[in-house]
């Protein structure tokens, strides 16, 4: 099976409010897929869905092959996720973050030290691996969460805004490290509200108040909908529900 | 066992990076158990007592110097009951004795003489207390005159005026009824319950403000093993701060250590299990450090009110003594008086254990139950 992740009618329902609303959709094995949509469209609750960390009020789906009501356990081993928010350790070390994570994906230490090597030299940060978290600037604390999301080697990684907040050149190194992982055959989940990133990735959806409202290459979507460009979709589309 | 021993060993690398959580480690358990102990003394000394002698006798000077040699009193002197009786009202004077005139004549003609004495009796306890005190001055110079004007009459006539039945006192196993060595073992209950109790519901709640829980939740980490990793700091902690409150209570109030010092240990790991697991309820209840704090508070006010350190359970109301049975902070107090002042074996504090153990597994399986790694 070349399917890391699939859907189907996969719905969130806080109370009477439908936050996702009977999504459908697949992601190859080692696919860029960009999940856009404004805020509030839903976009974080479903990656929290098919990431375990939130149950689905109904509907079907698989991540890595696993089901995601009955196999959230193995769905985690094999997945990497960055939330929105910087969640690593700001009073523990660089290292000492690599390895906290390292340690309870339940690496050996022999493992922990390669890795960590390894890291360090991807993002350059050698030199202060025994600094605090906290003292680093919010671009490299983001590209340091992007590498302890992928310490246990996932076969997906979810990336929830990893670039909220973050200079030009930053991002584009970060887009670098994404290109990197997608090569060794990582899929890459990745929402993001930058419609040049958009045009990164290998398919996109834009979701809009819980439903997907397109989906396809940037250049289908473009094409199709007779756009010059993914923003110009993407203001359509989100200025058609607003006046509805 | 080795994903629980990384956890473990990040939150002792947190702890001790955290500036606020060092002194709150190390310097209030000794502000706690060096203040507290003369702060809770419920010993009555000073009592300010005046008094108004009409005799001016060599008797009720006698009198009087019994009351000046007593450690409790601090004796004043005026002329007339009623300036006596301004005093009181001011708020100068605790109680004022009188001697009537013609005491020592009738004391010695007829054999009897009364006193009167006036307290102010707003605090009751305290009124309570000084009127034994001055009843048994009293009693010692009945004894006295006895034995030094009246010895022709003994010892028949002494049979008829009715020697009192003399009670001699001896207080067992705090003999110098010495306050420190009744409190600070209850001190050192509360030190830990504190430490075990807020710090631990904290330390997770703080992940869950932060959001880095939700890095964990996402990995495959077990609920237990969390859990366990949390908590075992904070269990070490404890035990250390008990075996820092036993030192300091050895040095400062030479705290007598009649039973045995590892019961008391391994009454306070399972009892400590059980202060975690309260902590760690109430952090699945909470969202942020502040409702854990309030919560937190909430119980400890009413667990440390009602635990029988202060004031005895024996005389709170009975629906008030059914509410400590399930107080934790009730049964350790009880316990580590009875090992550390009287000696009490295993034997003795056997049933307390396990009922503590099994407060400590319902508590701790709760606590897990009510845990979610997913919403």
């Amino acid at each position: 099976m070349n399917q890391a992740i699939w859907a189907e009618s996969l719905t969130k329902k806080f109370g009477s409010f439908t936050a996702v609303d009977a999504i459908s959709f697949e992601v190859g094995q080692g696919e860029i897929f960009g999940f856009l949509g404004a805020n509030g469209a839903g976009k974080t609750t479903a990656m929290r869905m098919l990431s375990g960390l939130s149950f689905p009020t109904s509907g079907k789906a698989r991540v890595a092959g696993f089901d995601v009501y009955k196999q959230p356990d193995q769905i985690k081993r094999h997945i990497g996720y960055m939330s929105q928010k910087f969640s690593l350790y700001e009073d523990l070390t660089v290292q000492e973050n690599i390895r906290f994570f390292g340690g309870i994906y339940g690496l050996s230490l022999k493992e922990i030290r390669t890795k960590t090597a390894q890291l360090l030299e991807e993002l350059d940060l050698e030199w202060i691996a025994k600094t605090q978290v906290r003292s680093l600037p919010l671009g490299w604390k983001q590209k340091l969460a992007f590498s302890v999301s992928q310490v246990h080697t996932p076969s997906i990684v979810f990336l929830d805004e990893p670039t909220g907040g973050v200079d030009p050149i930053t991002r584009r190194q970060f887009w670098e490290m994404i290109y990197r992982a997608a090569d060794r055959g990582v899929t890459v989940f990745v929402t993001t509200h930058y419609m040049d990133e958009a045009e990164y990735c290998d398919r996109i959806s834009i979701m809009v108040d819980g439903q997907i409202a397109a989906m396809g290459t940037p250049e289908e979507l473009k094409r199709d909908n007779n756009v010059p460009s993914i923003n110009e979709l993407f203001v359509q589309l989100a200025r058609h529900t607003s006046s509805k | 066992m080795k994903t629980i021993l990384f956890i473990i060993q990040k939150e002792f690398k947190q702890i001790f990076r955290n500036k606020s959580m060092l002194p709150i480690l190390f310097v209030m358990p000794f502000i706690q158990l060096i203040i507290l102990p003369f702060a809770a003394d419920y010993e009555i000394k000073n009592i300010r007592l005046t008094i108004v002698d009409m005799d001016q006798s060599v008797l009720s000077r006698q009198l009087n110097s019994h009351f000046q040699a007593s450690p409790f009193f601090n004796v004043s002197y005026t002329l007339t009951p009623e300036e006596a009786e301004a005093l009181i009202q001011h708020n100068d004077s605790d109680l004022y004795l009188e001697i009537p005139p013609r005491f020592e004549y009738r004391l010695l003609k007829e054999q009897r003489a009364s006193l009167h004495l006036s307290i102010d009796a707003i605090n009751g306890s305290k009124a309570g207390v000084s009127q034994a005190y001055v009843q048994s001055i009293v009693r010692d110079f009945n004894k006295e005159v006895i034995a030094e004007w009246v010895p022709q009459l003994q010892p028949r006539a002494l049979a008829a005026i009715g020697q009192p039945v003399d009670i001699t006192y001896q207080n067992w196993f705090n003999p110098d009824l010495d306050y420190n060595t009744f409190m600070v073992p209850g001190i050192l209950v509360l030190l830990i319950t504190m430490i075990a109790g807020f710090l631990s519901g904290m330390n997770i709640v703080k992940e869950k403000e932060i959001g880095t829980i939700e890095q964990i939740n996402v990995t495959p980490i077990k609920k237990y093993q969390f859990v366990i990793g949390k908590l075992l700091p904070f269990w070490l902690l404890g035990l250390m701060e008990l075996a820092i409150g036993m030192v300091l209570g050895k040095i400062i109030f030479d705290i007598p250590f009649v039973g045995s010092i590892s019961l008391v240990f391994a009454f306070a790991s399972v009892y400590l299990l059980l202060i975690l697991g309260v902590g760690l309820l109430i952090s699945t209840f909470s969202n942020t450090q502040q409702q854990s704090m309030f919560l937190t508070w909430f119980f400890m006010v009413i667990f440390i009110l009602m635990s029988g350190l202060f004031t005895p359970i024996e005389s709170m109301p009975h629906w008030a003594q059914v509410l400590t049975w399930f107080n934790p902070i009730a049964y350790f107090v009880d316990v580590i008086r009875l090992v550390m002042l009287k000696g009490s074996g295993w034997v003795d504090i056997k049933q307390t254990f396990f009922q503590i153990l099994a407060f400590a597994i319902a508590v701790n399986g709760l606590a897990v139950w009510n845990y979610r790694k997913r919403s």
